[in-house]
């Protein structure tokens, strides 16, 4: 019997008040963002801020909680632009959206960093909901980066994955993984990079006994890219089933499926909000147009992160994901 | 010499030299901090500073920019957008068919609030009536009227209503058209469209082309109509551009340092040339020799008939007493380029590449 797992790729829109109250202590310049040592006044409104993500997603009733990322002014490349061997750069496009960030330039060895595993500490400290952690995937993360140290785009890959792992050891429990891996789709790697994108996931994976998964989305992967992700020792590819269709299905159909699947059903970057019934039924109709008899785990969850949407609205998100994971469970 | 009929409208009488270069602003322009001390006034639920006041607030703000433009000596004058807060949610407002739910992240903790479209858009009460007619009666001078346009509206909001945001930006250039026939009625003669987010997503030009032939649908040819597109790659929407239905574009390209001047010299520029001749990210008015300087570029492009000078972009992030230094030098610039014209001491070959290293 398929377990259906209502979660999220995390990166929330900060609470509104926490926007307010952020926006005067750090102030909105280039120099603001986040470094990682900020004073206690600063970490107390994000301890407040991440309390509230947390109890929004257990008041609507996720199957994983997440810690939110709510300090990750530079999104996906928030890891590399707190990080000492880092400088930070110009402001550049994230993807394709009216999104920004800094260039995280690397200049030194990707030490141990701590970041990411003190946020998930603290919210272990606020639920006993099943934990998910969040990663960029190493491809992303040094997609997004500019390196000015290790040389070439194979080393710079293997050192962030190597960076990664580390940084997992670091991780309290937690019953998921989620690596978020937008670049495979948006700069989707040449011949020989693909597999060794994958073989990154793999150095990445092995630092966790939690379940992987590695997550996809701004539409379709190619199906070469699909095909190498499939070898990489995770338990679910995820995909988005929000911008495009036709060929994330036809991926799966030529070339089969992880055990368990993640399903990109709810729209992370349109306000316009799901009915659970409409996500459940989305899902019923991916599962029509496959082969595979059955998953183990189907993760129901938005496409992308959650932070280009109103606070607002992104509560409502939640509650369609955690109801249609109901129905689809009833169902099945 | 050759004249430029629409372009020329905008002359004014007395012009003390023979050759005419049209100078005029993008149009957002610093508000006085008493404005902002007003809206916050207004905004304050305990306080007695009532819609009214706030109102004669914007009216005496948009006079005196109005009147600043004036002072600068700009041939076509704006009111430095005092009554607008943001380039999209300000259209949002008064457009049918919007809502809003909070504001969304750009970068850092700069944040927008995003409008949903949630249902078919409308065009109910004008937009833009009142300010052009209070912004006429306060100046002598021609009044350009800047609205952003479909795209950028369609693509900054959030679709819940249409199925793709194609159909999103043809219905809102449908209200764009009726909004200018409004403007023109009222005496309008001068429109810019703003479209900065087709420098972003060079690719759909084709949809912004589309979207202005419902613009311009029965606007008599008198009307001048200018697109305005800043911090892109144009070498992406260049030459497909020139097919746009609009006299003038309007491009910044003093922020690059005229490095992109030569996308525009092949094939032939056919439109007139609305050039950025000021950065609007230096904090510092250049010099008159400077923006001399600056407005040759354009004549590498364009004959002097075809040119109009202009800043990069809006000015209003700049000081106040920086956006008013570069207006002026702007102005006294384009004045000493037409007599240098006038007495045929400028020679420039149209059309020829930059040569390297220049």
């Amino acid at each position: 019997m398929t377990d259906y797992v209502s979660t999220t790729p995390g990166l929330f829109p900060l609470p509104d008040w926490a926007k307010d109250d952020l926006s005067d202590l750090k102030g909105h310049q280039k120099h603001d963002l986040i470094s990682g040592d900020e004073g206690e006044e600063i970490e107390s409104v994000y301890e407040r801020a991440r309390a509230d993500v947390i109890e929004a997603q257990e008041a609507a009733g996720l199957d994983r909680v997440s810690e939110g990322q709510l300090r990750w002014d530079d999104m996906l490349a928030h890891p590399l632009a707190v990080h000492p061997a880092v400088d930070t750069q110009g402001i550049v496009r994230y993807y394709d959206n009216n999104n920004f960030y800094r260039d995280p330039v690397v200049e030194d060895d990707l030490e141990f960093s701590g970041d990411v595993g003190a946020e998930l500490e603290s919210a272990a400290d606020l639920t006993d909901s099943p934990l998910q952690a969040i990663l960029p995937g190493p491809y992303s993360l040094a997609d997004l980066a500019t390196d000015e140290h290790y040389g070439d785009d194979e080393t710079f890959l293997e050192a962030i994955a190597e960076f990664l792992a580390g940084e997992i050891e670091a991780f309290p429990d937690h019953e998921t993984l989620f690596l978020l891996e937008p670049s495979l789709v948006e700069n989707a790697p040449d011949d020989g990079l693909d597999e060794l994108a994958s073989e990154a996931i793999d150095t990445v994976a092995a630092a966790t006994d939690a379940d992987v998964v590695a997550h996809t989305f701004y539409g379709p992967l190619e199906e070469k890219v699909y095909a190498h992700l499939l070898d990489a020792d995770i338990d679910a590819v995820g995909v988005d089933f929000v911008t495009e269709q036709d060929q994330t299905l036809y991926n799966i159909q030529e070339y089969g499926a992880t055990d368990d699947i993640a399903l990109g059903l709810v729209d992370g970057q349109n306000t316009l909000v799901e009915d659970p019934e409409a996500v459940r039924d989305r899902a019923e109709w991916v599962f029509e147009n496959l082969p595979v008899s059955e998953f183990e785990t189907v993760y129901l969850t938005s496409n992308t992160e959650t932070f280009y949407l109103p606070y607002a609205t992104y509560e409502e998100k939640l509650e369609a994901l955690a109801g249609a994971a109901d129905l689809a469970e009833v169902k099945a | 010499m050759s004249t430029n009929e629409n372009r020329d409208q905008f002359r004014p009488d007395g012009h003390e030299n023979d050759h005419f270069l049209l100078t005029t602003v993008v149009g957002s322009y610093p508000k006085p901090k008493w404005l902002n001390r007003a809206k916050e006034l207004f905004e304050d639920p305990d306080h007695k500073f009532d819609a009214d006041d706030y109102d004669e607030a914007k009216d005496d703000a948009a006079r005196l920019i109005t009147q600043e433009h004036d002072r600068a000596g700009l041939d076509v004058v704006v009111d430095g957008e005092m009554r607008r807060n943001e380039m999209v949610e300000f259209f949002a407002h008064r457009i049918e068919g919007y809502e809003f739910n909070g504001p969304v992240k750009v970068w850092g903790h700069n944040y927008f609030d995003k409008p949903s479209v949630v249902s078919d858009v409308e065009y109910t009460d004008s937009w833009l009536v009142d300010e052009y007619e209070f912004t006429a009666s306060v100046t002598d001078r021609p009044v350009k009227v800047p609205i952003t346009g479909p795209y950028t509206l369609a693509n900054w909001s959030f679709n819940e209503a249409y199925d793709d945001d194609d159909e999103l930006t043809l219905a809102l250039a449908d209200l764009v058209n009726e909004e200018i026939e409004k403007l023109v009625e009222a005496g309008a003669r001068y429109i810019q469209i703003d479209e900065p987010a087709l420098a972003t997503t060079p690719d759909d030009h084709a949809i912004v082309g589309e979207a202005l032939e419902h613009i311009v649908a029965d606007i008599p040819e008198e009307v001048r109509i200018g697109l305005h597109v800043c911090y892109g790659d144009y070498s992406r929407i260049y030459p497909e551009i020139l097919e746009f239905p609009v006299d003038e574009f309007d491009l910044e390209l003093a922020n690059g340092d005229y490095d992109q001047l030569d996308v525009f010299k092949d094939p032939e520029f056919t439109a007139d040339l609305a050039l950025g001749v000021t950065d609007v990210h230096v904090a510092e008015a250049e010099s008159v020799e400077q923006i001399e300087e600056n407005i040759l570029k354009g004549l590498e492009v364009v004959p002097p008939e075809q040119l109009v000078v202009s800043p990069d972009c809006g000015v209003k992030l700049l000081p106040r007493e920086v956006a008013y230094g570069k207006m002026a030098n702007m102005v006294e610039a384009a004045r000493n380029v037409e007599a240098a014209l006038d007495e045929e001491r400028i020679d420039i070959e149209r059309g020829a590449p930059t040569a390297a290293g220049n």
